[in-house]
C-alpha cells in the first residue's frame, strides 16, 4: 500500500452459514462496502467505506452482519492515539481541513451527568400526574415591564408578541439541502401536531412547507439563503443565526453538488453553485449593528414576531448576552460546543467553545443580576440527550431547550458522523432522491411526536416528585439540583450545591 | 387552660437542650440553609373595626399545639398604635448593645426618630435567651428621600433590607405603620403571654405556630414575616422557592432568611405596593389558575387577564403545598395553593371573619361562629374592614 495507508475502522464480519445471499446489504450500502462478486457467487465487503451507520446490519434479514471495532491498529499510546496519527497522515497527505459532522464526540466532562434532581419526601407532597394537572406549557417572549390599565382599572392584555410552546422543547435549526426534503417534511409535521417548533435552519423554506407556518422559525443567517418577505411572515418567529455550537466562529459551505433542484430554488442561488455562509454577517460587525438587523426583521414584518438570536457559547457568553438581551431580541438561543453539524472543520468542532451547562448557569446568572433575565427568554441547545436534560436545563435557568441530534436519532440516524459525505443510508443528510425515499415521512413523523410525547410523561413525572405542577416553576428553580464530583469552582458556577448539602 | 400550661412547661426543657445544641454544633444559621416548615396559622378581622384584645387570638393556638414544635411563634396585629399612627413603627432584634448603638446611627441618617423604647415584655420560664427587642417610631427624612428618588414606602422598604443584610446582629422583622408583628422562638400561646399581648388592641390579628424541620432557633426566623404594612403568616413548603426567590432578588429584595415566607411576602409586596396589581390579581398571579381552567371560563375578559398575568408573571407562580394569611392596612387576604393541598377553613360571626387551619382554633376565637368553609385551592378570601371599602 503506502505510508498513507490507514488501517479500516471497523470490519465488516459476515457468518456465512446465515448469509442467504439475498443482496439487500449490497443495495443498502450507499457507500459501497458490500459487492456481491457474480463469479465466486460469495458477497465480499470494501470495509475502507464503512462508516458503521448500521444501515446493512439492521436490514439484513437473518441477522448475518456485524460491525465490529478493526481490532488491528497502532501500537498503544495513551498520548498520540490513533485518531491524532490517522489525521496526520490524512492531512499529510492532502494538505486539507479535515472535516467532522454531527456533535463533538471527545472526552470533556458532560454536567449533565454531574448532576442529580430532586424530589419530595415527608414535608411536602410528591404530585401525581396521572391524578393531578401537571402544566408544560410554556410561552417565549418578552414579559411586559409596566402593567397598563384602561379607564375602568382593567388590565390591557397586550404583550410582546411570544411563542407559544405545549412543552418546554423545539427542534433546533437544520436547513433544508443539509437534511432532506423528507426530514424536513416529518419536523414540519411533528412539530405542528405536538404544539411546538421546527427551525429552517439557512436553507430557505421550501414552498410546500409553508403551510406549517404557525409552527415555523424562519432563520436568517449570514449567506442570507432564501430569505425574502414572503419567508419572513411565513414563520411564527425569526431567528438571526450569529452562531453555531459545533463551529463557532465559523460560517458554512454546502458544497454545490448538494446544491440540486428544489435545495437550489429554495436557497435562491444557481444549481451547482457552492452555498457558503461568511463567518460573521457582513453588516454586523458589532453589537449596535445586531441591534439594526433585529429592528429591521421586526420592521419588515410589523412588530408581530418574535425574534431570537442565536449564539454558541463561548468564553464571554454571559456579556454576550447581556448584549443581545439589549439590543431589542426577544429570545437568545445559546448553542453548546457538542452541539451537531452537517459538517464542521474537525479542529473546530472537537476545541471551540464551552459546555452548554455552565452557559445556563452563567447567563441566566448574569441577566438576573443586571436586572434584565425578564427581557429575553432564554433557549439552549447543543446536546439535550433525554428529557433529564431538560429539565435539569429549565432548572438551570433555561426557559425551553433545542434538540436536533435527538430528533435526527428519533428518525433512524445511528450516529455515524459522516454527513458531510452526503450518502447518508438513512435518508436523513442527503439529497439523493433514491436514499431520501428510504425516509418514510409518516414514519420518521410518528417516531418524533412519540419521542417528544414520551419525554413530556417523564418531564410531568420528575416535576410531579419534586411537588412542582408547572414548569414556570422548575425554571431557574436551581435549589432542585445537586452536584456530585464536582469542584467548588464548578458548583459555584452552576449555582448549585453538593449532593449531601 | 391550666392543662395547657404543664403540657407548655414539660416542653421547656426539651427547648432548652436544643438551644444548647446549637450552640456546641457547627450548625449553620437561619438564612445560611433553607429550613423547611410545617405549621399553623390564624387569623381574625372585624369589618367594623371594631378592637379585639390580643389574648383573643392567642387563643386560637392552643387547640393547634402540636401543629408547632416550640421552635417559632408570633403575631401581627392592625390598628395596635393609634397614638402613632403616623409613623413607621419598627421593630427590631438586636444581638447586643453595640449592635443596637450602630443600627441607631444608621438609623438616624435616614429617619428622624419619633420614640424609641424597649419592647415591654414577660419573663416567662419558656422563653430564654431573648435578644434586645426595640421600637422606634420614625419620620423618613424628607431630604434622605428626595435624594435617593424614592416614594415614601420604597424608601423605607429599602432603609429595612440595608439594616437586614449589611448592619450585623440588627434585624428589622416589622416595619408597617399602625402595626406590629411580635415573634419568639418558642411555642406561640407562649409567645403572645411573653410580648403581654393582651395589653394591645387592634381590628386584626394573625398568627403563626412554626414546625421547622431543622432547629436553627433564630428569633427573627420566626414568623409573622413583614415589610412595611404587609405581613404573612403560612403553613406549607413551597417547590417553587428557589425559582421564586431568583426572580425576586432582581428587584431590591434581598431573601436573608431562606424561608417561604419571606419570599411570599417579598412578592406580594412586588406585586401589589410596585406593580400596582389588586389582592385578586395578585392571587391570579400565585395561585394562578390552570391553562385548562383558564381556557374554559365563560368571561372572556377574565380569561384573557388570567392569561396575561400568567404569561408576565411566570416566575412568581408558587407552587406546592401552602396556605397564606397576608395581613395589610385595612384587611387580610387568606389565600391556598391551587391543589389545596394544606387545610385552612374561614368562619364568620357578626362583623368578625376568622380563618385558621383548623376548625378548632376557629372554635377557641368563637364558639358561636357559623358557615364554617374550606375555601377552594387558588381562590382567595379578601376581607375589608368597612371604611377601607370605598
Amino acid at each position: 500500500m503506502s505510508i498513507d495507508f490507514i488501517s479500516p475502522e471497523f470490519d465488516v464480519s459476515r457468518n456465512e452459514s446465515r448469509c442467504i445471499k439475498c443482496r439487500i446489504c449490497v443495495r443498502e450500502c450507499a457507500n459501497g462496502v458490500h459487492i456481491f462478486d457474480e463469479k465466486r457467487g460469495i458477497l465480499i465487503s470494501d470495509e475502507t467505506k464503512c462508516v458503521n451507520c448500521q444501515r446493512c446490519v439492521s436490514f439484513c434479514p437473518t441477522r448475518a452482519l456485524k460491525i465490529i471495532k478493526n481490532p488491528n491498529g497502532l501500537k498503544s499510546n495513551a498520548n498520540w492515539c490513533s485518531d491524532s496519527v490517522n489525521e496526520i497522515f490524512k492531512q499529510s497527505s492532502s494538505g486539507g481541513v479535515l472535516l467532522s459532522s454531527m456533535g463533538n464526540p471527545k472526552k470533556y466532562p458532560v454536567y449533565f451527568d454531574r448532576i442529580l434532581i430532586n424530589a419530595s419526601q415527608v414535608t411536602n407532597p410528591p404530585i401525581d400526574p396521572l391524578r393531578e394537572p401537571m402544566e408544560t406549557k410554556v410561552f417565549l417572549g418578552k414579559k411586559s415591564d409596566v402593567i397598563e390599565r384602561d379607564s375602568d382599572g382593567k388590565i390591557k392584555c397586550s404583550t410582546e408578541p411570544q411563542i407559544e410552546l405545549s412543552m418546554p422543547i423545539m427542534f433546533s435549526a437544520m436547513s433544508y439541502g443539509s437534511i432532506s426534503y423528507n426530514a424536513h417534511a416529518a419536523l414540519a409535521r411533528a412539530a405542528t401536531e405536538l404544539g411546538i417548533l421546527y427551525n429552517t435552519g439557512e436553507g430557505g423554506l421550501h414552498e410546500d412547507f409553508y403551510v406549517y407556518g404557525k409552527n415555523t422559525i424562519v432563520q436568517v443567517a449570514s449567506g442570507r439563503f432564501g430569505v425574502h418577505e414572503d419567508y419572513l411572515e411565513a414563520g411564527c418567529a425569526i431567528e438571526i443565526k450569529m452562531g453555531q455550537g459545533a463551529k463557532p466562529g465559523i460560517g458554512g459551505h454546502l458544497p454545490g453538488a448538494k446544491i440540486v433542484g428544489d435545495v437550489a430554488k429554495t436557497r435562491m442561488i444557481a444549481e451547482g453553485s457552492d452555498a457558503i455562509s461568511p463567518a460573521p454577517h457582513h453588516d454586523i460587525y458589532s453589537i449596535e449593528d445586531l441591534r439594526q438587523l433585529v429592528f429591521s426583521l421586526k420592521e419588515a414584518t410589523n412588530y408581530k414576531k418574535p425574534v431570537i438570536v442565536k449564539v454558541a457559547a463561548v468564553h464571554n457568553i454571559a456579556a454576550i448576552a447581556s448584549g443581545i438581551a439589549r439590543s431589542g431580541a426577544d429570545i437568545i438561543a445559546i448553542d453548546g460546543f457538542r452541539g451537531g453539524t452537517g459538517a464542521a472543520p474537525t479542529r473546530i468542532r472537537d476545541n471551540v467553545g464551552i459546555p452548554i451547562e455552565l452557559a445556563i448557569a452563567s447567563v441566566d446568572q448574569h441577566l438576573r443580576n443586571e436586572g434584565i433575565r425578564n427581557n429575553i427568554s432564554l433557549v439552549a441547545g447543543g446536546s439535550i440527550r433525554s428529557s433529564a436534560d431538560v429539565v435539569k436545563a429549565i432548572a438551570l435557568g433555561a426557559d425551553a431547550v433545542y434538540v436536533a441530534s435527538a430528533a435526527l436519532i428519533a428518525m433512524g440516524c445511528h450516529l455515524c458522523r459522516n454527513c458531510q459525505s452526503g450518502k447518508c443510508n438513512w435518508g436523513i443528510a442527503t439529497q439523493r432522491a433514491e436514499l431520501v425515499s428510504r425516509l418514510d415521512v409518516e414514519v420518521a413523523k410518528t417516531r418524533l411526536v412519540n419521542l417528544m410525547t414520551a419525554w413530556r410523561h417523564e418531564i410531568m413525572e420528575m416535576m410531579g416528585g419534586m411537588g412542582i405542577n408547572s414548569i414556570e416553576a422548575l425554571k431557574g428553580n436551581r435549589l432542585m439540583l445537586r452536584g456530585i464530583g464536582m469542584t467548588e469552582k464548578e458548583l459555584e458556577i452552576l449555582g448549585i450545591s453538593h449532593a449531601g448539602e | 387552660m391550666s392543662k395547657g400550661v404543664h403540657y407548655r412547661m414539660g416542653k421547656l426543657c426539651d427547648n432548652g437542650r436544643l438551644f444548647v445544641f446549637m450552640k456546641d454544633a457547627l450548625m449553620k444559621r437561619e438564612g445560611e440553609v433553607r429550613i423547611p416548615s410545617g405549621c399553623a396559622i390564624a387569623a381574625v378581622i372585624s369589618r367594623k373595626k371594631e378592637n379585639i384584645p390580643g389574648s383573643l387570638i392567642i387563643k386560637a393556638m392552643g387547640p393547634m399545639h402540636d401543629r408547632s414544635n416550640g421552635l417559632g411563634g408570633g403575631f401581627a396585629g392592625y390598628g395596635i398604635y393609634p397614638e402613632y399612627k403616623d409613623f413607621y413603627a419598627m421593630h427590631l432584634f438586636f444581638d447586643n448593645r453595640d449592635s443596637r448603638k450602630a443600627c441607631e446611627v444608621f438609623i438616624k441618617e435616614y429617619f428622624e426618630i419619633v420614640k424609641s423604647e424597649v419592647i415591654p415584655t414577660r419573663k416567662i420560664p419558656s422563653i430564654t435567651d431573648e435578644p434586645i427587642i426595640w421600637r422606634y417610631f420614625l419620620h423618613p427624612l424628607m431630604s434622605m428621600m428626595l435624594s435617593l428618588q424614592l416614594d415614601e414606602k420604597s424608601f423605607v422598604a429599602r432603609a429595612v433590607m440595608k439594616i437586614n443584610t449589611e448592619l450585623d446582629g440588627a434585624y428589622v422583622f416589622s416595619s408597617g405603620k399602625n402595626m406590629g408583628t411580635f415573634k419568639a422562638v418558642g411555642y406561640p400561646e407562649d409567645v403572645g403571654l411573653f410580648y403581654r399581648l393582651e395589653e394591645y388592641e387592634g381590628y386584626s390579628w394573625t398568627a403563626h405556630g412554626r414546625y421547622p424541620t431543622n432547629t436553627p432557633g433564630w428569633w427573627g426566623g420566626a414568623h409573622p414575616f413583614s415589610l412595611l404594612d404587609y405581613s404573612v403568616v403560612h403553613n406549607g413548603e413551597i417547590s417553587s422557592y428557589d425559582a421564586n426567590r431568583r426572580f425576586i432578588e432582581m428587584y431590591g429584595y434581598k431573601c436573608n432568611l431562606q424561608t417561604d415566607t419571606e419570599v411570599i411576602t417579598y412578592i406580594l409586596d412586588y406585586l401589589i405596593r410596585v406593580k400596582g396589581l389588586t389582592l385578586n390579581e395578585a392571587a391570579n398571579v400565585i395561585a394562578a389558575p390552570f391553562w385548562s381552567t383558564i381556557n374554559g371560563e365563560k368571561d372572556r375578559r377574565e380569561s384573557e387577564i388570567h392569561a396575561y398575568l400568567r404569561k408576565t408573571f411566570p416566575s412568581l407562580l408558587i407552587t406546592g403545598p401552602f396556605s397564606i394569611v397576608l395581613g395589610f392596612e385595612g384587611g387580610i387576604m387568606a389565600l391556598n395553593d391551587r391543589l389545596k393541598l394544606r387545610s385552612m377553613v374561614v368562619g364568620e360571626m357578626r362583623d368578625r371573619v376568622y380563618i385558621a387551619s383548623e376548625e378548632a382554633s376557629i372554635r377557641a376565637m368563637d364558639d358561636s361562629a357559623k358557615e364554617i368553609w374550606a375555601p377552594a385551592g387558588g381562590q382567595p378570601v379578601i376581607v375589608r374592614v368597612e371604611d377601607e371599602r370605598a
